[in-house]
């Protein structure tokens, strides 16, 4: 993975300085809390309901198992034990001091962590394909494009007061594990015919109040000139996206009012100005980069076969181990979503056992998703046993990757002052009815859950097989269904099914919804989302409300 | 600090002698912040629509909302090209700036209004170089903060090399 040269550590170093100085002249009342304001959030840091909360970039969700025993370390001394990871591959923690900052970014800095740019009208964290590097269907490694465009991006002098946040994100297959088209541009490395490397480029898709689907504004730019390229799409932005009304800022209003055509006239007629001017880093610093993110040096003889007579252990392994493009070698996801748990939060002491088996076993490497769970992305398989034995004894081994109890959900009321509702203790509700039965789990197959506390959508509701939205009616909870989202390749965006429930209800809901895709499916391997697309809203509806 | 040494002789303008350039705060008008060596233009400024029906100014302002690139068929003529900030949350200035600098105009570009000194990093690297700020900043941040960064990941209008460009120099 990367690591960071006597350039990449001076720049945070001074970042860490900055910010501590802004600090001091906030705590002397130099400045105002709305001058304050965006300087803090560009440092990720928000007042939340009951406290501050700090979000840490774990740029394009890889991070070492030094760095994650520093956030371990950082849960211990600043935090009450525990963190949560979030659907952006970054983690978050929710009790921060602000007195204790200053000292919590020094020790982020000493493992080549910060919180920049996790919050703000700038560009965020870049995401990314948590397989990256071991998944057999990729052309290449996205994260060094990734890695191109974090540096791009870290502060941006011409763009750090956009009109919104602005999300990217980078894959290199055709499977679609990052959502690219819910992103405000999302890239996808590909081949042209005469096999030189490049990005087909979506624009303007997301969630949030408006949701839209990124249409493709370029079907390929040279891997040499994205930056340029993605220059010219922020700029665009910058100029002209709406700064009247903070919902329709984002790209995807102003992509959608211009139209495809003229925006993407727009962008070339921009990057026509700006291509020539050198703003593409030159390769011999992709190829720095890219050497960075070296293959491990495998274990060819490592033997490519699993004893399987451990039936938890085979439950496991079929269903969060993937395929790795090493023979003898295989992919682990990390369930954070256990019985009666937090979706996406870990314990110091979970982060610990992770940091140690990534160092044993898997490269000293470890990967967020952003279903809010874990990777180790290079397992020898003669090490899957002990692997999934340790992560057992930490209750770490949930083997319930992308069934109906691998909920994503937002912090909602317990936390965010955002929130109308509360939402993780309706993930926990609907989980609860199918965790203690992994085989009735395992026969539903995929069924991506997805639950935000409030319009802003940050549990990706719209992409939910199932997506359930908290609103306030009148000063009570309420739950909207919706049904037929994906962020997947084949995305679509998820429809309300009908009138909304309370807590109680919105978990009977979810109930029957189920009963009536397990009755409806042609065979077990048509998932709730192929039922939904086959048979259209009409007889899930009869099923809820009829 | 290496990377303003090199960069101090590379556009002619000496950031890092701030302290120095700037008068201290005037009595009864906003102080102006010039890294400039030439004498300021003291003339009336035309706001855009204005310049362009007559176009005899040498100073002219322009809004967030006004297009920087219509001034470009006119820039031998400016002495003075000023960004309105109204609010300093509204970005766009950072592009007419950038973008004037691109087509090559070589006077001066003052950024007005609400203009903070967090700003003023990002603002010089976008090709501003005079501010006259609403509320008057405080000199000694201002040199603090324009010392801060040795180094830039991106290229922009201030001559500064990535460090891409250190890295493969």
């Amino acid at each position: 993975m990367y690591r960071y040269d006597q350039y990449d550590q001076a720049i945070v170093d001074a970042r860490v300085a900055e910010f501590k100085e802004q600090v001091g002249r906030r705590l002397r009342n130099e400045i105002t809390e709305d001058e304050f304001k965006p300087l803090r959030l560009m440092n990720g840091l928000y007042l939340q309901l009951h406290a501050y909360m700090l979000r840490v970039a774990v740029p394009y969700g890889t991070l070492s198992g030094v760095q994650m025993r520093m956030l371990a370390h950082i849960a211990r001394k600043y935090d009450r034990d525990y963190g949560h990871f979030t659907t952006r591959q970054n983690i978050q923690y929710n009790w921060i001091k602000l007195e204790q900052f200053s000292d919590l970014l020094d020790d982020l800095s000493k493992v080549e962590m910060h919180a920049f740019q996790t919050s703000g009208n700038c560009i965020r964290n870049i995401s990314s394909d948590q397989f990256a590097g071991a998944a057999a269907d990729e052309l290449a490694d996205p994260r060094p494009y990734a890695e191109l465009l974090r540096q791009w991006s870290t502060l941006h002098p011409e763009f750090s007061f956009l009109p919104r946040k602005f999300k990217i994100a980078v894959i290199a297959s055709e499977t679609d594990r990052a959502a690219i088209q819910l992103h405000d541009i999302g890239l996808q490395l590909r081949k042209d015919e005469s096999g030189a490397l490049g990005f087909r480029v979506y624009v303007g898709g997301g969630m949030g109040r408006t949701p839209i689907i990124g249409q493709v504004v370029r079907e390929f730019i040279p891997v040499g000139q994205f930056m340029s390229y993605s220059e010219a799409i922020l700029r665009v932005y910058n100029r002209y996206g709406r700064r009247d009304n903070i919902y329709k800022a984002r790209i995807k209003i102003l992509v959608n009012e211009l139209g495809i055509v003229e925006f993407t006239r727009q962008v070339e007629a921009e990057w026509a100005l700006l291509e020539p001017l050198g703003l593409d880093a030159p390769k011999a610093e992709y190829d720095r980069i890219i050497a960075q993110f070296a293959e491990p040096t495998y274990d060819l003889a490592a033997p490519d076969t699993l004893d399987l007579s451990d039936p938890d252990f085979a439950a496991w392994v079929s269903q969060n181990v993937h395929a790795h493009k090493q023979p003898g070698y295989a992919i682990a996801t990390i369930s954070l979503k256990p019985k009666a748990g937090i979706p996406g939060d870990a314990s110091s002491a979970q982060m610990d056992v992770i940091a140690d088996l990534a160092k044993k076993y898997a490269q000293d490497e470890i990967r967020v998703t952003h279903s809010q769970n874990l990777v180790l992305a290079h397992v020898r398989k003669a090490d899957l046993y002990a692997v999934w034995q340790a992560l057992d004894a930490a209750d770490l081994a949930t083997p319930n990757l992308d069934l109906v109890t691998d909920i994503i959900v937002c912090p909602g009321m317990d936390y965010c002052t955002l929130a109308n509702a509360r939402s993780i203790p309706i993930a926990q509700k609907i989980a609860a009815k199918f965790e203690n039965d992994i085989e009735q789990q395992r026969d539903l197959g995929e069924l991506k859950i997805k639950v935000s506390g409030c319009i802003n959508g940050c549990g990706h509701h719209h992409a939910g097989h199932i997506g359930i939205l908290g609103v306030d009616k009148k000063g009570e909870e309420a739950y909207q269904l919706l049904l037929g989202g994906s962020g997947a390749e084949d995305a679509s965006l998820a429809k309300i099914l009908g009138p909304g429930f309370d807590a109680e209800g919105i978990v009977g809901a979810v109930d029957k919804l189920i009963a009536f895709y397990r009755s409806a499916r042609t065979n077990p391997s048509e998932r709730f989302l192929d039922t939904y697309r086959r048979l259209g809203a009409a007889p899930f509806k009869e099923a809820v409300y009829g | 600090m290496g990377n303003h040494d090199r960069v101090a002789s590379a556009d002619g303008q000496d950031q890092v002698a701030v302290g120095n350039a700037a008068a201290p705060p005037l009595d009864d008008t906003p102080a102006l912040l010039r890294f400039r060596s030439d004498a300021p233009d003291d003339g009336p400024l035309s706001p855009l629509a204005d310049f362009l029906a007559d176009g005899n100014a040498a100073a002219v302002r322009l809004d967030p909302a006004d297009d920087a690139r219509s001034l470009i068929p006119h820039l031998g003529r400016l002495r003075l090209i000023e960004v309105a900030f109204p609010k300093f949350r509204d970005g766009r200035g950072y592009s007419a700036a950038r973008m004037l600098r691109e087509a090559g105009f070589t006077g001066e570009i003052r950024a007005a209004g609400d203009v903070l000194v967090d700003q003023i990093g990002f603002m010089r690297r976008v090709g501003f170089d005079s501010f006259a700020p609403a509320k008057p900043l405080d000199l000694s941040v201002v040199k603090l903060t324009l010392e801060r960064y040795p180094y830039v990941y991106q290229k922009a209008a201030d001559g500064l090399q990535p460090v891409w460009a250190l890295r493969h120099g």
